[in-house]
């Protein structure tokens, strides 16, 4: 199903202004907490209506601020799944499965009994959603937007109140119960986990507006700007001044980099991930190996299964505070060494690793 | 004893019928008039909303009076709409049992109002939202949905509203006076007879008020605790 969107909406603190295009069936739209992705899924399902744009979805004209044409929600076919659900609290299982459908008594018994079957909710017809468990409210929500048959599926933080446990076990659940539906499934979420495990093509958003666009392996593994590197995960960052093609200077950590690749033109900053620094333990009168940086711990943050240590870089450094360096240390792994060792005198950056961003 | 129930023999009951009457009618009025009147007011931008707001609530918090004051000159047979009333309608509103209704729904209208408008604000918006997004009627949410939802606000709303309407005095005793087994309600008969320093039957119509007031908030606990099953109490 091809999506066609360009709208332009007026919000209180930034202006929404998304231009999309996609044939993609899983979507994923990765931002920080209000910064326009859930007003952009109202606007497609018809909830809220843009200042002016169009919205088109598979063919049809959805929204367009120039033929002043708005479709209702409910000539839309556009399943939401809202984050809490939005089951209708007075209602039974089967009625707010039944809510939405038309037809004869027989037709709406029909389709029900199906998806109480589909979504495993034998014995729960009668009970009211305030009695049922977190993932039997996410099974009925599905059923409710399953059973009016919609070509679209919007998903809206459906896992951010959850804890991790009940989170795991819900996405699976999602994961399976979407894995035969046909039409384009947008999901939209702050967690990057959420959206690499669900979704083929991303969209990276901040202050209503687009910021990266491209597949969501290719955007994790070489994002091209800063504030996608940052929500992909992304940990440090130093501003670089570039001295020739292979060599710059790190303004941030008081090193200068030589390197085998060309930095591409236009690069201010680089970005490098907590996990992938190399320790270095020098010998009496050994000098630091290239391209790493001489730190000093800072802080330590123990986790289950990792060990976060924070630097503070060292040597000719940009005045201002610069931020600490964090290195993610797997118990088990390179921690074990370093309780032999003691702490590495330098951080040793891997060419292969370094995000070059604008 | 045997002096009450001979009070109780020869008491003039047509004050209780007329006060439940009164309170029965002004309560269905004011009911769709206060859903009506919230539905409108919560649609409004935040301005016009406490705009609206002070004005459907003024009732509530005048003397009523005052309110029969305004009344009076609303519907005096000798102001335009009064007098509009009296000659093309042949309805006359001062002095008469629609006096008592007209009093009773201005002063409960506000509570019922007030109840309403709470009760609808605290219904997630998504609800709404999932229903759009799902197919129902707009014409249908309301009902459907939104209503339901805010049913335990909506009844209690309505119970008080019964409750403020049965024992309006102030604007009542203005607008529609004080005749008897016409417009005299419990309110104004308990007034008349302690003037008239009748302390027993007074106490007999007290006792029927309280016993009325009783059940009252018997009611409006038994709806809030059917409502309140799931909630943990501290």
């Amino acid at each position: 199903m091809d999506i066609n969107i360009k709208i332009k909406k007026k919000l209180n603190n930034f202006d929404l202004d998304i231009d999309l295009e996609s044939s993609d069936k899983r979507i994923g739209i990765l931002g920080a907490s209000g910064c326009g992705k859930s007003m952009t899924l109202k606007a497609i399902a018809g909830i809220i209506a843009p200042d002016s744009g169009l919205i088109n979805i598979g063919g049809k004209e959805f929204f367009n601020s120039d033929k002043k044409l708005n479709i209702a929600p409910q000539k839309r076919r556009i399943g939401y799944l809202f984050q809490n659900y939005a089951l209708f609290p007075t209602m039974t299982v089967v009625q707010n499965i039944a809510s939405g459908l038309h037809g004869s008594k027989e037709e709406k018994a029909k389709r029900v009994s199906e998806m109480i079957t589909r979504f495993h909710l034998e014995g729960l017809e009668t009970q009211l959603p305030r009695s049922l468990s977190g993932g039997q409210q996410q099974r009925v929500a599905i059923a409710r937007l399953m059973a009016y048959e919609p070509e679209m599926i919007l998903l809206d933080e459906p896992f951010s109140a959850m804890d991790s446990y009940l989170k795991d076990q819900l996405q699976q659940q999602l994961s399976d119960m979407l894995s035969d539906f046909d039409g384009t499934v947008i999901l939209v979420s702050h967690n990057r986990d959420e959206i690499y495990r669900f979704c083929s093509e991303l969209l990276i958003m901040d202050h209503g507006k687009i910021l990266s666009h491209g597949g969501t392996k290719e955007l994790f593994h070489d994002p091209d700007q800063k504030n996608t590197a940052v929500l992909t995960g992304c940990k440090n960052f130093s501003d670089i001044r570039i001295i020739d093609e292979h060599t710059c200077e790190l303004l941030d950590w008081g090193t200068t980099l030589h390197l085998k690749k060309s930095i591409p033109e236009g690069t201010t900053c680089i970005g490098y991930r907590a996990h992938y620094f190399d320790p270095v333990w020098l010998s009496e009168g050994e000098t630091p190996p290239e391209n790493s940086i001489k730190a000093e711990l800072s802080d330590t943050a123990n986790l289950p299964f990792e060990i976060n240590y924070y630097f503070r870089p060292q040597g000719k450094v940009q005045p201002g505070n610069p931020e600490k360096i964090s290195w993610f240390v797997r118990k088990g792994g390179a921690a074990g060494v370093i309780k032999e060792k003691g702490l590495p005198d330098y951080l040793k950056l891997d060419e292969e690793h370094i995000l070059f961003l604008k | 004893m045997s002096e009450i129930i001979d009070i109780l023999k020869g008491l003039d009951w047509s004050p209780l019928f007329i006060s439940l009457k009164t309170g029965v009618v002004a309560t269905v009025i004011s009911f769709f008039l206060g859903i009506f009147a919230a539905r409108k007011v919560i649609k409004r931008s935040p301005g016009t909303k406490s705009v609206l707001d002070g004005i459907l609530t003024l009732p509530m918090v005048l003397p009523p009076t005052v309110a029969g004051f305004f009344l009076l000159l609303l519907f005096s047979k000798r102001r335009p709409l009064g007098m509009f009333l009296y000659n093309t309608f042949d309805i006359k509103v001062v002095q008469s049992w629609l006096g008592c209704v007209i009093a009773a729904t201005v002063i409960a209208f506000p509570l019922m109002y007030r109840n309403a408008r709470a009760a609808f604000e605290q219904v997630d918006i998504n609800l709404v939202y999932a229903a759009r997004t799902l197919g129902i009627p707009d014409s249908q949410i309301f009902w459907k949905v939104v209503l339901p939802t805010a049913s335990p606000g909506v009844i209690s709303g309505t119970i008080l509203t019964f409750a403020r309407a049965l024992g309006e005095y102030g604007a009542t005793s203005m607008l529609a006076g004080n005749i008897p087994g016409k417009t005299a309600t419990i309110s104004q008969r308990i007034a008349m007879v302690i003037q008239d320093g009748d302390y027993k039957t007074a106490g007999i119509w007290v006792i029927i008020v309280m016993l009325i007031a009783f059940v009252i908030i018997f009611l409006m606990n038994l709806i809030s605790s059917r409502h309140m099953k799931h909630v943990e109490r501290w």
